[in-house]
């Protein structure tokens, strides 16, 4: 019955979506007020039936109802209650489920707290986003039920939830990410408006900005929950793969970092207009095609669910619609909105123009790299793979231009400035900065490299530039004169120098070591002592295996951790669960291999120098926009509904 | 020339740079990272050049897995149904390694026959099989092919 009350509540809620489309364009055309006052109560019809749908499914999961396919195929009663409650995101259908339910939650969001737009604007911003919840929602109604039944298997247990998603990480990392994902359609629907209507607003990119913030600090916060989560559970160790599905989170990111860059340009100096519009339609366009990367099934890995053509095939043709038809409104009304007033060459304009250009071709490497192989199989020319190398080899080598620039940028003045003062005033902290990773790998002897000394070099270059930016901007309009998106911009940009510290230090200095070893064993590693201590039988609430002791000794510092090897029960499925001694510095990553005889194990050591470090910096980037976010002036304007017109 | 003009040359010429370093470099690297995949059938009949990283999958033969003493190395037979090919790996195997699954392995030729791999991947669930592995096999006996993950719904 829950399961029916769900599909009805889905079915409504497409009705309300169509509806949202349909009645406020009517109203437009005709010039109906009322019509288009109606979209608001439209938002809320969709978004309380989706809620609605949403629960029934979680509501299904709770009372372990198999006969439905979903619940039968991702869940087993001996699952703990707070997996249940996220396997409803754990399968195809009903991550689809939570990509509506989201959407409807961002709609719900714009139509409450954007009472301040112009009326024309605002109906027509609902109006798309109604068109991408119809688009979706036919999808889930159309191909991927979430509420289908069975009848066939009566007494099941559940198939139970991928051991690999049974994990914390899992709590947040999906919700997060798809707040981030689905948060751009905002910045798209605000793009879209614009060109529908022909002209953009000088306040756009002031309307624009928050919400791509809001979006891009949830995905940062996903990607880094993500790669958290990669590291603990999943990779053995790795915190990044390219993985293709890593990568469909990342190519957004890029973009959306991109993209409240030049947001920034389009509200201060009235310039990247087009360029802006063609970001928020790109970020977007490229979470679509995450979803349909991932969700597809086209793509091997862990996050695919299903291999089904003909939902390939629907949201190839929904791809299509979206990313074609914006481009095409795109290109017929992008050259009304240019500007005249050309910048300097050195100026802020060009820096971040500068790393718009990087940010975006940062990102066309990582989409080629995801998608050749996908061309290469649809050609028929053969399977190959696209290896990590090719991946870690370019961005580097783009990020090391890209973090020279993030120093000078900053410093930099609106319209035009003069290079030799800067040059000046950066003078000792490029000294400091090329001299500070030599000093202090002196200090703790450790050998150099140059892919390590120009990590380290730029990640100081970052620091202190940016910190002699702080201090000149105190200087001159004191401790009250820093505004909180100024305060966002400094911890953004120390969070990416923290991170490519993490990644320097802990790619550079860190060891791995596979060895054999049986319980009364000890070995060496990076100075430290371990002792495998002994090994016990383990029983969990849907699992049973091993349990081993290990003890750390590291200087004065005594740890111990437990690594455990578990097979789940319901799909007899092996998982490591590694155990990691943590210290700010460094991370001791202990994972049981496979056993080898009665009593001895292959086991995987890692020292891991700073890798805490890398989420720190995504925690500090996440800070940063909820900063920026959070300024005043996006909130002051709200009251004066200034919406000049051109 | 104008300097108007001049400026925005200075600023496509930088940007086309740019690019055009980016072009360069990403044909480069990936022309270095790129690993084909074979099928055990494949290696037997096509001329691969040694020392080149490639992919090979196939299912594990049953009772083909052989662990050294002492230290980390395995031995195991990987086949599509119609050839066989020994594979040597040292390290630590995947959790879902098992007899009778499908793996990918990436690593280089030895002889047609041996195989030394660096990397093996099995992932996913039990249920699962590696689409290339899949492929390949769909190709070869279907009387041995194990069953889909469709067939258990």
């Amino acid at each position: 019955m829950i399961a029916e009350l769900g599909l009805f509540a889905l079915c409504w809620s497409l009705v309300f979506a169509m509806l949202l489309v349909i009645v406020p364009t009517l109203g437009l055309w005709y010039q109906k007020p009322t019509w288009c006052k109606a979209s608001g109560v439209y938002v809320l019809g969709q978004f309380v039936f989706v809620a609605i749908a949403y629960l029934c499914l979680t509501l299904c999961f709770l009372r372990n109802d198999f006969t439905v396919v979903y619940v039968l195929t991702n869940s087993s009663i001996s699952l703990p209650w707070f997996y249940k409650l996220c396997a409803v995101w754990g399968g195809h259908e009903g991550s689809m489920l939570l990509w509506v339910a989201v959407l409807s939650l961002w709609m719900v969001a714009v139509c409450g707290l954007s009472r301040g737009l112009d009326d024309a604007f605002r109906v027509r911003v609902l109006v798309v986003l109604g068109g991408l919840s119809v688009g979706f929602l036919l999808f889930l109604l159309a191909t991927s039920n979430p509420f289908a039944r069975q009848f066939e298997v009566l007494d099941s247990v559940g198939r139970d939830l991928n051991p690999l998603l049974q994990d914390p990480g899992f709590l947040f990392h999906p919700p997060m990410l798809y707040m981030g994902y689905v948060g751009f359609s905002v910045a798209f629907a605000f793009a879209i408006a614009a060109l529908w209507m022909g002209r953009v607003e000088s306040s756009w990119a002031k309307w624009t900005r928050p919400w791509t913030l809001a979006a891009w600090c949830c995905l940062t916060a996903g990607i880094t929950l993500g790669s958290w989560w990669a590291y603990r559970e999943l990779g053995w160790g790795g915190w990044w793969f390219w993985d293709p599905v890593e990568n469909a989170s990342f190519m957004p990111w890029l973009v959306g970092t991109a993209l409240i860059h030049s947001l920034i340009v389009s509200e201060q100096r009235q310039q990247f207009v087009a360029w802006t519009l063609l970001l928020a339609i790109c970020a977007f366009s490229l979470s679509l095609v995450g979803t349909f990367l991932v969700r597809s099934g086209v793509l091997t890995s862990v996050h695919a669910f299903a291999v089904d053509p003909l939902r390939g095939l629907y949201i190839l043709i929904f791809l299509l619609i979206v990313i074609g038809g914006s481009l095409v409104l795109f290109a017929l009304r992008a050259h009304t909105l240019q500007r005249q007033d050309k910048p300097d060459v050195v100026s802020r304009e060009s820096a971040l123009l500068l790393n718009n250009v990087f940010l975006a071709v940062t990102m066309l490497t990582v989409l080629l790299g995801t998608i050749y192989p996908l061309l290469i199989d649809g050609l028929g020319l053969g399977k190959l793979s696209v290896g990590a190398p090719y991946f870690n080899t370019l961005f580097i080598i783009l990020m090391l231009p890209m973090l020279l620039l993030m120093g000078i940028g900053v410093h930099l003045r609106w319209q035009r400035d003069v290079l030799r003062t800067v040059v000046v005033r950066l003078g000792w902290a490029v000294i400091l900065s090329a001299l500070l990773p030599f000093v202090s790998l002196m200090c703790f002897d450790r050998a150099m490299t140059v892919p390590i000394y120009a990590g380290l070099a730029l990640a100081c270059w970052v620091i202190l530039s940016t910190g002699i930016a702080l201090y000149r901007r105190v200087q001159r309009r004191g401790l009250t004169g820093l505004t909180f998106a100024y305060l966002g911009m400094v911890i953004a940009h120390l969070g990416v120098a923290v991170s490519v510290l993490g990644i320097t230090i802990s790619s550079g200095y860190g060891i791995q070591d596979d060895v054999k070893m049986a319980p009364g064993d000890h070995i060496q590693i990076a100075g430290m002592h371990i002792m495998f201590v002994n090994e016990e039988n383990l029983t969990g609430p849907n699992y049973h295996g091993s349990r081993t002791r290990f003890d750390i000794q590291d200087g004065q510092r005594q740890a111990t951790i437990y690594p455990e090897k578990r097979v789940y029960d319901v799909g007899k499925m092996p998982m490591t669960e590694s155990a990691i001694d943590v210290t700010p510095f460094r991370d001791v990553y202990i994972a049981l291999g496979e056993p080898l005889d009665e009593t001895a194990w292959s086991i995987r050591l890692y020292y891991k120098p700073f890798v805490r470090w890398i989420w720190g910096g995504g925690f500090l980037i996440l800070t940063g926009g909820f900063l920026a976010l959070i300024d005043r002036r996006y909130y002051l304007t709200r009251k004066t509904h200034d919406m000049v017109i051109e | 020339m104008h300097p108007h003009r001049k400026r925005k040359l200075n600023i496509i010429l930088l940007i086309l740079m740019v690019i055009a370093l980016a072009i360069t470099l990403t044909l480069y690297a990936l022309r270095q990272n790129i690993s084909l995949f074979y099928s055990p059938l494949q290696l037997a009949t096509e001329k691969i050049p040694a020392h080149q990283t490639i992919r090979v999958g196939g299912v594990v033969v049953p009772g083909s897995v052989v662990r050294g003493t002492g230290d980390l190395l395995v031995h195991f037979k990987i086949t599509d149904y119609r050839r066989t090919i020994e594979v040597s790996y040292r390290g630590i195997l995947p959790d879902l390694f098992r007899e009778g699954q499908g793996i990918v392995t990436q690593g280089q030729l030895i002889d047609a026959q041996h195989f030394n791999a660096v990397e093996v991947l099995a992932k996913h669930d039990e249920k699962y099989m590696p689409p290339e592995v899949k492929s390949s096999l769909s190709s070869a006996s279907q009387s041995n092919l194990p069953q889909s993950p469709k067939a258990n719904l």
